[in-house]
């Protein structure tokens, strides 16, 4: 259990918290027309007749979306529902040309699933904790209004009216803003593995409806909750609950009761206010729609989208820790985002194929490459680096050279430098710039029998058993080679030598 | 069950319909009508029976994920869009200001 409490003037009260995640479904088209979904269109020129809501026009669905939201339902191990139906949510609103929203309230495409948030003793998460997802809809998104444009109309742009949207409502099992982001983003995570929505939170592909309560710590009934609409970013979530939390305790410790209301968040101010609306905003008058048939799931639809599920966060992260023996901090930073883990497995493949040895024994060198090495050297290059350079093969060649003792570490990122600023071959590059370890043991022979003889007293003292003077002769040899030295010949050599 | 007068009036004025108080008049009763004829429908048991979704047995039919595969239900067309708004400037439509 989470320790997230607000001690009040009365005594300790706890939150709870539910999220409404609406997520752009990835798809070409929309949810019920052929006009397209691309962001940042000229105005109005993706509607078509049926998004605008001209007279006749029938809706009929795309079959990408619902298997979009069938397959994220997948990897949340939800119920997938075989029979599921569209309803009619009626408003009057100027971003909405039908009139109505078409949307799941009965009979929803998804039924109750869950999803694992992630310890982070730091953030106050002690242990994994699993958050229920009461279901997944998928429903049209609304178009956009344009208050500041001109002084006395609001400009209407309908490109986004009809794409579709699936809206992911969770229970209301988190106690704490870090829990919340938590779930949000573990939630991005699942939707970016499964390819059904790009999680871009700026571009308004994911926004949360942040349902709060609070009550006295030991209560078992919910508290009377407000939902704030639209909050884009999971540090605005976590803000909007921080401080709902905290106006509800204020509001209840003076005698004062909460409102169940919508309410608005301001980034500005890390504020929510109650959003000025009609009494009767909340009356949908829901039916089913007319110009629907019932949604029916065929088998081999179903097992289609279970087939071509990717393997999911949490597996992933099992099998990099139990298969390839990666630390579980690297693991989870692997695993976090797809653009991580798609660099890292082409890098380990590459690696492996490169060195003609197996995956497992690769892993945790190329892990510590990927996650701090390259990044390291590309950012204290900044605009310097051209990271079309750095190739998975280019990478893994430098790898080989390292693991093969060619190289040392430093020469590595030395390499990767010029690597990223010229796009030569790392092994032309050993080779020109003299970036290469002696492994000629004559050489260093040689060097350690000059060193030896200048020392005579020091090697006296080694011998009588002062062991710590070979970190001095490593450091003599690897000056006398000008650091290039391969250092598992010199300490060999060394221990020989010095008896 | 039966609905008032003032429940007509609101459902009106959420559908954005104007109706005077002549046409409150009719329209009531004609509701209530309506509505004692649905209650006499539930009085028939329809347990076991089940749901009619279409007159026709048929099943709902499915698009492709392409743009603009029919002109008639794709984009691109924003004169025609916009050719019945009372107010259209660049490429918006015009509304009275609303603001929450």
């Amino acid at each position: 259990m989470t320790n997230y409490r607000i001690q009040g003037a009365t005594g300790e009260w706890e939150v709870v918290i539910g999220l409404e995640v609406h997520a752009q479904v990835t798809s070409n088209a929309k949810l019920f027309s052929g006009a397209s979904t691309a962001f940042g269109a000229e105005p109005n020129t993706q509607v078509s007749l049926v998004d605008a809501a001209m007279p006749g026009m029938l809706p009929v669905p795309n079959r990408e979306c619902i298997r979009q939201a069938v397959r994220t339902g997948m990897a949340i191990e939800a119920q997938i529902n075989k029979w599921s139906r569209f309803d009619r949510k009626n408003y009057f609103y100027a971003d909405l040309p039908q009139g109505y929203q078409i949307s799941q309230l009965y009979h929803p495409i998804v039924g109750e699933g869950s999803l694992t948030i992630d310890a982070d003793e730091k953030a106050g998460i002690p242990e994994d904790k699993v958050i229920g997802i009461e279901r997944i809809h998928v429903e049209q998104d609304a178009g956009k209004l344009m208050h500041d444009q001109h002084p006395t109309m609001s400009y209407v742009d309908l490109n986004r009216t009809g794409v579709a949207l699936m809206e992911i409502v969770s229970k209301p099992d988190m106690t704490s803003p870090a829990e919340a982001g938590a779930y949000v983003r573990k939630l991005r995570s699942i939707l970016r593995y499964v390819g059904s929505c790009d999680g871009n939170m700026e571009e308004g592909s994911m926004r949360a409806d942040v349902n709060v309560s609070v009550r006295k710590v030991g209560d078992t009934e919910l508290g009377t909750r407000t939902e704030t609409k639209n909050v884009n970013s999971v540090r605005f979530v976590m803000q909007v609950i921080e401080f709902e939390a905290n106006r509800q305790v204020d509001v209840l410790e003076e005698g004062g009761s909460i409102d169940q209301e919508t309410r608005l968040f301001d980034p500005g101010t890390g504020t929510t206010r109650t959003m000025r609306s009609k009494e009767d905003a909340h009356d949908y008058r829901y039916f089913p729609d007319p110009d629907l048939l019932p949604l029916e799931l065929e088998d081999d639809f179903i097992e289609e989208c279970k087939a071509s599920l990717p393997e999911l966060p949490d597996a992933k992260r099992a099998r990099y820790e139990n298969e390839l023996g990666l630390t579980p901090y690297n693991a989870r930073e692997l695993t976090a985002e797809v653009e991580t883990f798609a660099r890292f497995e082409t890098l380990l493949a590459e690696t492996a194929n490169a060195l003609g040895k197996d995956e497992k024994k690769v892993a945790t060198p190329v892990a510590n490459w990927a996650l701090s090495v390259a990044p390291g050297v590309i950012k204290s290059l900044g605009d310097e680096a051209d990271a079309s350079h750095a190739t998975a093969a280019r990478q893994a060649a430098i790898l080989k050279m390292q693991d093969a003792g060619e190289i040392s570490g430093g020469q590595a990122k030395e390499i990767f430098e010029i690597v990223l600023k010229e796009g030569r071959e790392p092994d032309e590059i050993a080779d020109t710039e003299g970036l290469k370890q002696v492994s000629d043991t004559g050489a260093i022979e040689a060097a350690i029998d000059a060193i030896i003889a200048a020392n005579g007293d020091k090697v006296e003292e080694y011998r009588g058993g002062k062991d710590k003077l070979f970190g001095f002769f490593v450091g003599q040899t690897m000056k006398a080679m000008q650091g290039k030295a391969n250092p598992a010949v010199v300490n060999q050599i060394l221990k020989g030598k010095l008896g | 069950m039966s609905v008032t007068r003032e429940e007509v009036a609101k459902i009106a004025q959420l559908a954005r319909i104007r109706m005077g108080e002549e046409d409150l008049d009719h329209l009531v009763p004609e509701f209530n009508n309506i509505l004692t004829w649905v209650e006499q429908l539930g009085e028939v048991d329809t347990s076991g029976v089940e749901p009619m979704t279409a007159v026709i047995p048929q099943e709902l039919r499915l698009r492709d994920d392409v743009i603009d595969a029919d002109p008639k239900t794709g984009g691109g067309r924003q004169d025609d869009v916009l050719a019945n708004a009372p107010v259209a400037e660049h490429g918006f439509y015009g509304v009275p200001k609303v603001i929450e």
